[in-house]
């Protein structure tokens, strides 16, 4: 089908036509091309920083990497807190799709209890972004291996193998050892306002009480860096950079584990507490507090039901009793009242007075009785702390006054903290006029100081107290503070603490230590000595003195619970004591609630703590034959 | 050369095979290029490179075949051509097998097959045929027509929607019209008719995803972990390159999968990537280099016809190529345009080769044309 009108085709014409249409098309490429050009060059040249920040924002993450905590051995090496391999279901819920799905799934395929998943999703509130946070921990390796099948199912959730913390002796350490657990709101407020925010960046537990707490500085370590490549499903490709942790410091305590331990069995079956320390340098071997329980409980989240038994328990096992629990000293501070009144010369070795039971002021109608209802009949101040006169003491404190003794027995560490590595600590109560001003706005009665005479009124004092007033008695002035702490290990190295002492307690007339000491060695070693019997036969010398105090109250800020009374209505048993007698290695306290006499009670749990001490530290023999030739 | 011309015996053996070497070359070493990138871009997986190599090779075959047929015949089968094509579009929308949102594909039991394809040649075909039956420049009646001629397939494969390849063919229309010489008040009309037409367009023709690709296209920033992620990634890839590149294998974007579709649309910001500015300017010197090369095929074609067709096939390749870098730099809305001869993949590859056959059965048998 030819064209109709047909002129007769110009090939050249058309050939220029062409030829100027290619130019003009080629010249529009050019163009085009400039376009594309100027736009790359903008931006792989102009704006290659840029890109190049977010290229590497894309594929670059810092991961901190949690030190490992240090850890914790006793005086004898034997490991107490170590760091032990467990397995944990891990969230990193930015990761995840659907969480409702997945928690919903995962609960049902390794058994998670909906209270854990209440727990988890509680923690998410506080949880920084893309930390992850554990759904459940010490999986099970039949668990893990479930997991691991259909891991792919779920990203953002994986199995992580970290150290948590163990404590092989559990409840024989507790108290004065601590745990760690999970950094909670308020520990990461706190580690926010001290600029360590960034340094647990990593880590999951922080001290919460004891040791593990006091010494956490030093535990935690120093947080490292892991810069990795993540692909786009923020998988780790591999390691671009790694700057390691610094590892917690590795500590030894003061503490005798085994000691601890026949400790604890002593007081099997009591609330009260035993504290050792040695007083040539304040190092505490032994601070046990019974009832306990057990620290792992807490490192991997303590079930609620588990918790609340331990709160409401009405032996009250959380409570620290050798540093919290504050009880009436009794007659324990007779030693030193008696040592204040040799000092401020209202008494003499040779002061003696008749007790017929019974100590009357002048225009006092009411009576207050010795223990002893007929009395002890003639007594000095070296027999009134053997047989525990109350009489002498009554007469004592009525003449020094309360503010002497007020003055005096701050001084030995009453009514103070003692300065131990713990937080959990009472500073019991050393009443004087002005206290008793601000506490009751009541003005101090005679009567007050009469009963203070026997460590009772409002005198409060906690063991660990006692404990560090004895060492001073036995020190004679010198003042250690008690230590846990005994050293760090520095590259294997063992770097020993040097004690705190603090300024010394001095006497015009340093003579009157031994009257006191005499006088204690007579409670536990002369034919009416109330520590006697408990002490009978010891192939070592002790000295000691006994103490039964009315019950008041056992902590501060505990409800009075009127029904409980006919229980707890029993006295308190105390026992201060220490040994050998002529070369002091230990201070042993004892305080026993509602179980009744000191010199029945307390007396011979002291007895066996010494012994074990002596059976394993046995005595120079020239040490031994100098106290027999005494 | 001036030898070659005047003695038809002593053509060289490439002649006497109908192919153009230098094209061939451009063609062979982009191709090259394009294997390297695909190794790299596909995460170093062998299979891909082996299914590129086939596809390839397959390109190339046909590529040597449609060169030995002389430029007469397809003028003769332009119209056979243009009309089956026509017919299989339509059997597409109506029978055509669904994939990937769109109604693409003709089962033909032993095959799937892209009709589409078929109008990337016979479009072009179909205007040079038309246009060069009358005297040049085309006077106003032939532009309508050829318009006409034009705006069917588009339309239909509009509908599809492919709306990537429905460009390309009425650019390749377009450049017919172009060359034979339509005058430039018309050019000028027809420009202001079709924004005029934007509007309508946009609210009546394009599909919600078609756009919502334009929105993200003028602002990725406004989601960018949704429909902008593509374009952000790409950009980022791209100017990460730098003016020398991260190295090949070397690209973070790419070897992490941040960046989507890289060894197929995309696969330009990977080579962007790992060779930066200097490798992109050698890059586009490639491409000029065949373009240019079929541009002087086409000024040296004898015949109206032939010149047109040379000259359209060119210069829609030129389209590929910008409207794939555009839309990976982000100067262009996405549409589905694979990078020519470089991207993986597609009866694309097999389209264009056969393009290239055509363009140098036009430029080594012009001679048994008489004038």
């Amino acid at each position: 089908m030819p064209p109709k009108r047909i002129t007769i085709r110009d090939h050249s014409a058309e050939a220029n036509l062409f030829a100027r249409r290619t130019v003009i098309t080629l010249l529009g490429i050019l163009g085009l091309l400039c376009v594309l050009i100027s736009n790359l060059y903008y931006l792989q040249v102009t704006r290659f920083q840029d890109y190049q920040t977010r290229s590497n924002g894309n594929r670059i993450k810092v991961l901190p990497v949690a030190p490992n905590r240090g850890l914790i051995y006793d005086r004898n090496g034997e490991l107490l807190a170590e760091n032990r391999p467990s397995f944990s279901l891990e969230v990193i819920p930015e990761q995840v799709e659907n969480l409702d799905n997945t928690l919903a799934e995962l609960a049902e395929l390794l058994n998670i209890s909906s209270e854990d998943i209440e727990d988890f999703r509680e923690e998410l509130k506080s949880q920084r972004r893309f930390k992850p946070v554990a759904l459940k921990t010490r999986l099970s390796h039949e668990d893990v291996a479930k997991f691991s099948a259909k891991q792919h199912r779920y990203p953002g959730v994986s199995v992580e193998a970290r150290l948590t913390r163990h404590y092989p002796y559990g409840d024989t350490l507790t108290h004065m050892l601590g745990y760690v657990a999970k950094i909670n709101k308020k520990d990461l407020q706190k580690l926010v306002e001290a600029g360590q925010e960034d340094n647990y960046a990593a880590t999951y537990n922080i001290g919460k009480q004891g040791v593990e707490k006091f010494h956490e500085d030093r535990l935690h370590g120093q947080v490292g860096y892991q810069e990795v490549e993540v692909n786009n499903q923020g998988r780790i490709i591999r390691t671009l950079e790694f700057q390691p942790p610094i590892p917690g410091d590795d500590i030894v305590l003061n503490i005798d584990v085994k000691l601890q331990k026949v400790i604890q069995d002593l007081m099997a079956g009591y609330r009260g507490s035993v504290v050792v320390i040695d007083p040539n340098n304040g190092a505490v071997q032994a601070l046990y507090s019974n009832p306990s329980y057990d620290p792992n409980l807490f490192v991997h989240g303590i079930s609620s039901k588990d918790y609340r038994q331990l709160l409401q328990s009405p032996d009250r096992p959380l409570i620290n009793r050798a540093t919290q629990g504050q009880y009436p000293p009794a007659s324990t501070v007779k030693p030193h009242l008696a040592l204040l009144g040799l000092e401020e010369e209202v008494i003499t070795p040779q002061t003696r007075m008749f007790d017929r039971g019974i100590y009357q002021l002048k225009n006092v109608e009411r009576p207050w009785r010795d223990w002893k209802k007929w009395g002890h009949g003639w007594v000095d101040v070296t027999k009134s702390i053997e047989v525990s006169c109350d009489t002498f003491f009554y007469d004592l404190a009525y003449r020094l006054g309360i503010d002497r003794i007020s003055d005096m027995m701050v001084k030995f560490g009453f009514g103070d903290y003692t300065g131990i590595d713990l937080y959990e600590e009472s500073d019991g109560n050393m009443p004087s006029r002005g206290w008793k001003r601000a506490k009751h706005n009541q003005p101090w009665y005679i009567g007050d100081t009469i009963s203070v005479g026997i460590g009772q009124s409002y005198w409060t004092t906690t063991p660990l107290q006692l404990a560090k007033s004895v060492t001073v008695l036995v020190n004679h002035g010198t003042r250690y503070v008690p230590q846990l702490l005994r050293g760090r290990y520095v590259d294997g190295q063992l770097q020993l603490n040097e004690p705190r002492e603090l300024a010394p307690l001095v006497l015009k007339h340093p003579e009157n230590w031994d009257v006191v000491m005499d006088a204690m060695y007579g409670t536990v070693n002369r034919e009416h000595g109330t520590a006697r019997k408990a002490f009978k036969d010891t192939k070592y010398i002790s000295a000691g003195k006994t103490g039964t105090a009315q019950v008041i109250s056992i902590a501060e800020g505990e409800e009075y619970d009127a029904e409980k009374i006919a229980e707890h209505h029993r006295d308190n048993a105390m026992y201060i004591g220490y040994a050998p007698y002529d070369n002091p290695q230990i201070v042993v306290t004892v305080a026993m609630e509602n179980a009744g006499g000191g010199s029945s009670q307390a007396a011979p749990i002291a007895r066996q703590v010494m012994d074990y001490f002596f059976t394993i530290h046995p005595l120079e023999s020239h040490a031994e034959n100098q106290v027999r030739s005494e | 050369m001036q030898k070659t011309k005047l003695d038809p015996n002593k053509q060289s053996i490439w002649q006497k095979i109908h192919i153009d070497l230098p094209l061939l070359l451009g063609l062979l070493t982009l191709m090259g290029v394009g294997l390297f990138v695909i190794y790299s871009a596909g995460g170093q997986d062998w299979d891909l490179i082996k299914r590129q190599l086939i596809r390839l090779a397959l390109a190339l075959t046909v590529m040597l075949v449609v060169a030995q047929i002389p430029p007469l015949a397809y003028r003769r089968l332009s119209v056979h051509f243009y009309v089956v094509g026509i017919l299989m579009l339509v059997a597409v929308l109506a029978i055509g097998t669904v994939g990937k949102g769109a109604q693409r594909w003709l089962d033909l039991g032993f095959m799937r097959f892209q009709p589409s394809e078929i109008m990337k040649l016979a479009v072009p075909m179909m205007m040079a045929w038309y246009i060069s039956r009358f005297n040049l420049p085309p006077r106003l009646l032939h532009i309508v027509g050829g318009f006409l001629l034009l705006v069917v397939p588009t339309l239909l494969i509009a509908k599809q929607p492919d709306l990537g390849t429905s460009l390309l063919i009425a650019s390749s229309g377009l450049f017919v019209l172009f060359l034979a010489g339509m005058s430039w008040k018309l050019i000028g009309s027809v420009a202001v008719l079709a924004s005029a037409f934007a509007p309508v367009m946009w609210f009546f023709l394009m599909k919600d995803y078609q756009k919502q690709r334009v929105l993200t296209f003028l602002n990725p920033e406004s989601d960018p972990l949704g429909s902008g992620y593509h374009i952000i990634q790409s950009k980022i890839a791209i100017g990460s390159g730098g003016f020398s590149g991260k190295g090949w294998l070397h690209g973070t974007q790419s070897q992490l999968e941040f960046l989507p579709e890289r060894h197929t649309d995309f696969i330009f910001a990977v080579f962007s990537e790992e060779f930066g500015f200097t490798g992109i300017l050698l890059l586009l010197v490639l491409y000029c280099f065949i373009i240019v090369r079929g541009m002087i095929i086409a000024t040296r074609a004898q015949e109206a016809y032939s010149k047109l067709l040379a000259g359209s096939l060119t210069l829609t390749f030129f389209v590929y190529v910008f409207v794939n870098m555009g839309m990976v730099s982000g100067i262009l809305p996405v549409v589905g345009v694979p990078l020519p001869l470089v991207s993986y993949g597609g009866t694309s590859m097999v389209t264009l080769l056969a393009g290239f056959g055509m363009l140098m059965a036009i430029g080594t048998q012009r001679r048994l044309l008489s004038r």
